[in-house]
């Protein structure tokens, strides 16, 4: 059967509520943190701030804190509870999703770490243009996905599979024109290989984003839609209000 | 039926599996206590060799259920029961069905081990002495196999001859299903039989269970919803007397198809 957000506080035990309440809650409070994270790793780029870009790779650090401590609260709920059914699946997809938002984090380091070696090597502002445009692609994504899992929203969920297709195109076509001025000049072949990595890490988050929205559809609606083409996904049955 | 049959449209019970080979068929059964309904208009299949859990509330009729698998509602005047129960095709309430043969083919394990005042040995040879014919080596042989079989022989093989009263109250659960796989049943009715055990003896009465599908078709009933979920292939839910929800174990206890299944299993307040 179909869920919906707040089925969460239905339960007999109030104290089993509170816990997948606040599950939900630091799953939220990590996902904005790692928002955050991406935000600030392509400003310092963009903006070109060292010292932004430095304090984005020391805040990987309390990202990982969190997903510990999410992992730690989701085992005590199955030890203590074993739950069943919608709360089984919210506790697994919490996981799935700590550890997606984790990786999201790394990369946001990845990105600031390829911004603190661009800033000091002077690079110009080649390939800025197209790592703005795939990183506000991405971090919209990021954001819809955090939403669709608030929400227990499907339909989101589901734009948001087809959205990484766009990304991944948006990424290839980059890679192209910065290939292009590798060829034109040798001597840009080094900075252009960190903004490579910037991309890579921007595609890579887009493909995260996904995987949270596949673990939406899974919790609300108990189908796993991991590995499946997205052509062949029976969308009705992943929006269909049952 | 199609395997997976749609919500019929007047709010009736999801089954969501056709058993390939079923043992019982309970076709429109309805029972009551004098004027209080118990079970209303029941139809589903128990598959032969698997474990089919029955749960539900208190009152929900699953226990009632379960009696009726073995007749044990004729002695009370007070029941009355309509629709149907087939045992491999037969009718139970057929004519030429007799109670005893009945009870011989459905065996029943109830939740506080009641044995015989009398020894081990005695106790699972009860129900082939009482059939008669039997020699003394062959009914030590199916003694040793039946204790085998419910995993007690090697905790009571040098002991046969003490009384079965000394035995722990996991031990003496064994021991009655053992003295109910004696006689040879084909199928298992379990009613609730580990809540007046502790953790471990529920356990090997659970592990039993899971051995035993090979020979024989075990339903269970359960107020312990982790316990249907370990050891049933197949879950019913019932609800005030009517099947609500019946399905395979696992999807019943991931994603149940209607909320009342999952307010019930999750601990919900409807």
């Amino acid at each position: 059967m179909d869920i919906t957000s707040d089925i969460h506080s239905r339960h007999i035990s109030r104290q089993f509520n509170q816990e997948l309440e606040e599950l939900k809650t630091h799953l939220m409070a990590m996902g904005g943190l790692v928002e955050k994270q991406i935000q600030e790793a392509v400003a310092a780029l963009l903006e070109g701030d060292s010292e932004l870009a430095r304090r984005v790779v020391e805040n990987d650090r309390a990202v990982n804190d969190m997903q510990i401590k999410i992992d730690e609260e989701c085992t005590q709920v199955l030890a203590r509870r074993q739950p069943a059914a919608s709360d089984l699946r919210l506790v697994l997809a919490v996981i799935r999703a700590a550890s997606d938002l984790e990786r999201i984090g790394d990369e946001a380091s990845k990105i600031a770490r390829n911004a603190g070696d661009l800033i000091e090597g002077d690079n110009g502002n080649r390939g800025f243009v197209e790592v703005r445009m795939l990183s506000e692609h991405v971090r919209r994504m990021v954001r819809d996905a955090l939403t669709s899992f608030a929400r227990f929203d499907t339909e989101l969920a589901l734009q948001l599979v087809h959205e990484d297709e766009v990304v991944d195109e948006e990424y290839r076509s980059a890679m192209r024109s910065l290939m292009t001025f590798m060829m034109e000049d040798a001597r840009s072949i080094s900075p252009i290989l960190s903004l490579m990595w910037i991309l890579r890490a921007l595609e890579r988050i887009g493909d995260h984003a996904n995987n949270l929205a596949e673990y939406v559809v899974y919790l609300v609606k108990g189908l796993d839609i991991r590995h499946t083409d997205p052509e062949d996904l029976d969308k009705q049955a992943i929006t269909r209000k049952d | 039926m199609s395997v997976f049959s749609p919500r019929s449209a007047d709010g009736g019970p999801i089954i969501d599996f056709d058993p390939v080979s079923c043992c019982l068929e309970i076709e429109g059964l309805s029972l009551a206590y004098g004027e209080t309904p118990a079970l209303r208009e029941l139809t589903l299949r128990v598959p032969r060799h698997r474990v089919t859990a029955f749960i539900g509330p208190s009152g929900c009729g699953k226990s009632t259920l379960l009696r009726a698998l073995n007749r044990l509602h004729d002695l009370n005047d007070e029941v009355h029961l309509s629709g149907r129960i087939r045992l491999e095709g037969q009718d139970i309430h057929a004519p030429e069905m007799e109670v005893a043969e009945l009870r011989r083919r459905v065996g029943m394990v109830f939740q506080a081990p009641n044995p015989f005042p009398m020894s081990i040995y005695d106790n699972v040879a009860f129900g082939l002495r009482l059939q008669g014919g039997i020699r003394k080596r062959q009914l030590d042989d199916v003694v040793e196999w039946a204790l085998r079989s419910s995993a007690l022989w090697d905790e009571v093989k040098d002991r046969l001859k003490s009384s079965a009263w000394a035995l722990s109250g996991g031990q003496q659960q064994r021991l009655v299903i053992a003295r109910t796989l004696a006689v040879r049943p084909e199928v298992l009715l379990l009613d609730e039989p580990a809540s007046a055990l502790d953790p471990i003896s529920t356990l090997k009465i659970e592990e039993l269970i899971r051995n035993l599908k090979s020979q024989l078709t075990l339903v269970l009933v359960t107020h312990n919803m982790q316990q249907a979920a370990r050891v049933s292939d197949y879950t019913a839910f019932l609800q005030e007397g009517e099947l609500v929800e019946y399905g395979t174990t696992d999807t019943l206890f991931t994603n149940p198809r209607l909320a009342r299944t999952e307010n019930y299993i999750t601990g919900r307040m409807a």
